[in-house]
């Protein structure tokens, strides 16, 4: 049963995944890889690990995130091709 | 285009090899603890942590923590020497758009109840799931909650810096310390106690509260720094 | 057995990333999903089918956790990958006051 709800969390992560990569806006693509962090944390908890997946809740997703968006808005928003 | 194809072809291969290997010969979910045997079995005997990963990573492992206190500190000094000289330190002028009075008042009344969950969580870590990193980040992230909620709020910063040194050296003396005490670096100095008090498990507790505070000094300090850039 | 295509597929983005794209913040994006990637195969390799978390209180008997090993190991690679990627970023940001582009192109060119 646990197994199923990890097989449709990891579809979704693959597809955030691929969406943070496509993407021409950078702001978006930030939230992708911050929505593909929360996943991995919650994976970490399904494999047992409650000190990891509170280590990556609040490192990952949460100061690396908000370094990522100061960097944003000093350089450019968008991505030229 | 080409450039863009010959590479989706060597990420597909380098996939593939990876996922076939590991699926063939590694099996999910075998015993595969030869090294980690002692840890689990003496662990609680030798520490008195319950925690069995904060035993590891403080006690048997302790000189890779001092290592890796090492290169967030290194890392810290490294942003605050590339961004020298790169903008107006005082962020005083008005945002084009402000946060509304209830976000303002709000992140006021919840910043104390953040930082006790985050000095809960790293004076607890060898009871419960947490420790030092976690809680540093967890003080971290409330100090951001300031910044983002006011544009006028900075931190002083010589302050967090010398918490900062203070709080790295008594790492570095509680190991000396142990080197005078009983000859081996980062030794275990204190009585054990009994495992599942608050008071036991020896230099841990000491350790990471040392480590959570500093870790919270400084990520709040890189914030700070990349924050204090002008556009 | 499906954790290790997910991280096998997180390393492959983070590869691509760093391949295929020019905008340098996209490429800090890709080492970000590497170490990601990295870290969910260690831990998956420690799992132990019908194991539970490593904390020894209430019952627990020693017989019955996970392996501890593999997490303390990626609580350090965690702490280490946002560091790199803190630095990586305010060059990133000094590089841009300097060549106002942010096209990795652009800015291999070394001038006087």
């Amino acid at each position: 049963m646990i197994w199923l709800a990890a097989t449709f969390l990891i579809l979704i992560m693959m597809l955030f995944a691929i969406y943070a990569i496509h993407t021409n806006d950078l702001l978006y693509a930030v939230v992708a890889a911050m929505a593909v962090s929360l996943i991995v944390s919650i994976l970490f908890y399904i494999l047992q690990a409650p000190d990891v997946a509170m280590a990556e809740a609040a490192i990952g997703a949460g100061i690396s995130t908000a370094v990522f968006v100061i960097a944003i808005k000093k350089t450019e928003r968008y991505e030229h091709d | 285009m080409i450039k863009k194809s010959i590479s989706f072809i060597l990420i597909a291969i380098v996939f593939l090899a990876l996922f076939l290997t590991l699926a063939n010969d590694v099996p999910f979910g075998a015993n595969r603890t030869v090294v980690s045997a002692k840890y689990i079995y003496d662990g609680v005997q030798d520490t008195g942590a319950a925690n069995l990963v904060t035993a590891i990573v403080v006690n048997y492992r302790g000189f890779d923590t001092l290592g890796e206190v090492t290169v967030l500190f290194v890392a810290a000094t490294g942003i605050g020497a590339v961004l020298y000289n790169m903008g107006n330190p005082v962020r005083k002028k008005r945002e084009k758009t402000e946060a509304s009075l209830i976000v303002k008042t709000g992140s006021k009344v919840l910043f104390p109840i953040m930082l006790i969950f985050g000095a809960y969580v790293f004076i607890h870590g060898h009871l419960t799931p947490g420790g030092g990193f976690q809680g540093g980040a967890i003080i971290a992230t409330a100090f951001l909650f300031r910044y983002v909620s006011d544009t006028r709020y900075s931190i002083d910063h010589k302050k967090f810096t010398a918490t900062e040194s203070v709080v790295g050296m008594t790492f570095a003396m509680v190991g000396i310390l142990g080197l005078l005490l009983t000859g081996y670096f980062l030794y275990n100095f204190l009585p054990n106690g009994s495992p599942g008090e608050l008071l036991s498990a020896g230099i841990i507790p000491i350790i990471y509260i040392a480590i959570g505070i500093k870790v919270g000094a400084e990520l709040t300090g890189i914030v700070d720094n990349m924050m204090g850039v002008e556009q | 057995m499906i954790f290790y295509m997910a991280s096998a597929f997180l390393i492959a983005i983070g590869l691509y990333a760093l391949m295929a794209k020019k905008n340098l913040i996209k490429m800090i994006l890709g080492i970000t999903f590497l170490d990601s990637g990295v870290n969910l195969l260690l831990i998956s390799l420690g799992y132990i089918n019908g194991g539970t978390a490593p904390i020894l209180l209430n019952g627990v008997k020693p017989g019955e956790v996970v392996d501890p090993l593999p997490q303390a190991l990626v609580l350090t690679n965690i702490v280490i990958g946002v560091s790199v990627t803190a630095l990586a970023l305010s060059v990133v940001i000094r590089v841009y006051k300097h060549y106002k582009t942010l096209n990795s192109d652009k800015v291999r060119d070394m001038k006087w």
